[in-house]
């Protein structure tokens, strides 16, 4: 290893993604499509929409996504779960996935059920985390992490219906405000 | 519930940083809200385990001729913050050209493209946790952050590690790059030992005769949470 043996512990720091990432994503295939066929569960659209402290669309951020499948378990074959999409001119991008289920720790300890959010842009040092919840689910009030977030900003976590109920797939919108009045929670993991 | 293992104070760059201009409007305000550790731990998603071919790991062989510029070896282990080597996962690069140039559409600086070069690749680690990549010396390029603007010259490297905690991107550099000092991006991070991790070494052992010159380049990753059992109550 580079470094004395006191330095071994500490980790390599993050560095911007900078604007030109898509040359990595061109080669290396974004996933917008997480549920193919024989995928189970509610298929919904989550669409994400970045915006910046002056209020002006981020076309130039890498959005990644990791939830669990309808089960609630992570990491399945049949599901992976992880999906990878720069956001366009509109600050957008859109994933095809399943409502995720609620998630179970082996303590029996219950989270909601969510999609971890990994957000990368040009501008920032190091990636930000956070949560997408889905309105009206029966399990927002004893979720732990939203337990950890003040009341008047829980409301930054959770996506909005968009559209009639009544089309399918349903989408959902989570816009994430980077910056300013009603800033988006992030978390440190 | 026990708190995961913060990173060490300064090893990584703060949310503002206003040098880094576009960091302005970007960096959140409102301190973030740390997550105890037993919902940290969850693995890193299995993605990209396609087989890995010869072009992945040698940018050179792209296309059909030799890109310009300064062929290189870049190797390295990846480990996690007790040394354990981290086998097996994804480790993805990307770069410009040796004229310091992208192969985006964005990127306006008036210097060559390379036709024989697109400048990404990957790999994953094998059971000692080591990489390795061949590919040429990217070029320093102007910017207009402030004025006379340059970045060193740098690769992006993309890391997944074992656990959702541990992904990871940041750049690699070369050693003695005058650049250095009027670098916002490196001059972030505020711990010098920890600018000094993003820095490779040249490596003799790594060079390989009439061919290319060896940089090593070792990472380390953010782990899951070292505590075995918790107490739960």
């Amino acid at each position: 290893m580079t470094g004395t043996a006191a330095d071994r512990s500490i980790a390599t720091p993050s560095q911007t993604v900078g604007p030109f990432f898509e040359v990595w994503l061109r080669s290396h295939h974004a996933l917008g499509v997480l549920a193919g066929p024989e995928t189970r569960g509610e298929r919904l659209r989550l669409r994400v929409v970045v915006v910046d402290g002056d209020g002006a669309v981020v076309p130039d951020c890498l959005i990644e996504i990791y939830q669990a499948d309808h089960d609630g378990e992570y990491g399945r074959e049949s599901f992976s779960g992880f999906g990878r999409l720069p956001t366009g001119a509109d600050g957008a991008c859109e994933f095809e996935t399943i409502r995720p289920g609620a998630v179970r720790s082996a303590a029996g300890i219950v989270q909601a059920p969510h999609v971890n959010v990994c957000l990368f842009a040009r501008g920032l040092l190091r990636h930000l985390y956070t949560r997408v919840y889905f309105p009206d689910d029966p399990h927002l009030d004893a979720d732990p992490i939203l337990a950890l977030v003040p009341p008047d900003r829980k409301h930054t976590l959770i996506a909005a219906p968009v559209g009639e109920g009544a089309s399918v797939p349903r989408t959902f919108e989570r816009v994430i405000r980077l910056q300013g009045d009603d800033e988006t929670v992030f978390f440190d993991l | 519930m026990s708190i995961s293992r913060p990173a060490e104070a300064g090893s990584q760059p703060p949310l503002s940083y206003p040098a880094y201009r576009s960091n302005i409007t970007r960096a959140p305000s409102r301190p973030l809200i740390r997550v105890p550790a037993n919902f940290t731990d969850l693995a890193a998603p299995v993605y990209g385990y396609l087989p890995i071919g010869a072009g992945d790991t040698d940018l050179t062989r792209q296309h059909d001729g030799d890109p310009l510029g300064e062929r290189i070896v870049v190797s390295g282990r990846v480990a996690d913050e007790d040394g354990r080597p981290v086998t097996n996962t994804l480790v993805e690069v990307w770069q410009c050209n040796a004229a310091g140039r992208y192969r985006h559409a964005l990127d306006d600086h008036p210097a060559p493209l390379d036709p024989n070069f697109s400048g990404a690749g990957r790999t994953v680690t094998d059971a000692e946790g080591r990489y390795r990549f061949v590919t040429i010396k990217p070029g320093a390029y102007p910017w207009r952050n402030h004025p006379n603007a340059w970045r060193p010259a740098h690769i992006h490297f993309s890391l997944f590690g074992s656990s959702l905690r541990s992904r990871l991107v940041t750049q690699m550099y070369f050693p003695n790059d005058p650049l250095f000092a009027y670098d916002p991006i490196l001059q972030s991070i505020p711990d010098p030992r920890a600018r000094e991790r993003l820095v490779s070494a040249f490596d003799l052992d790594l060079t390989q005769p009439e061919w290319a010159l060896g940089y090593r380049f070792d990472i380390v990753l953010r782990g899951r949470h070292s505590t075995p059992f918790e107490q739960r109550t």
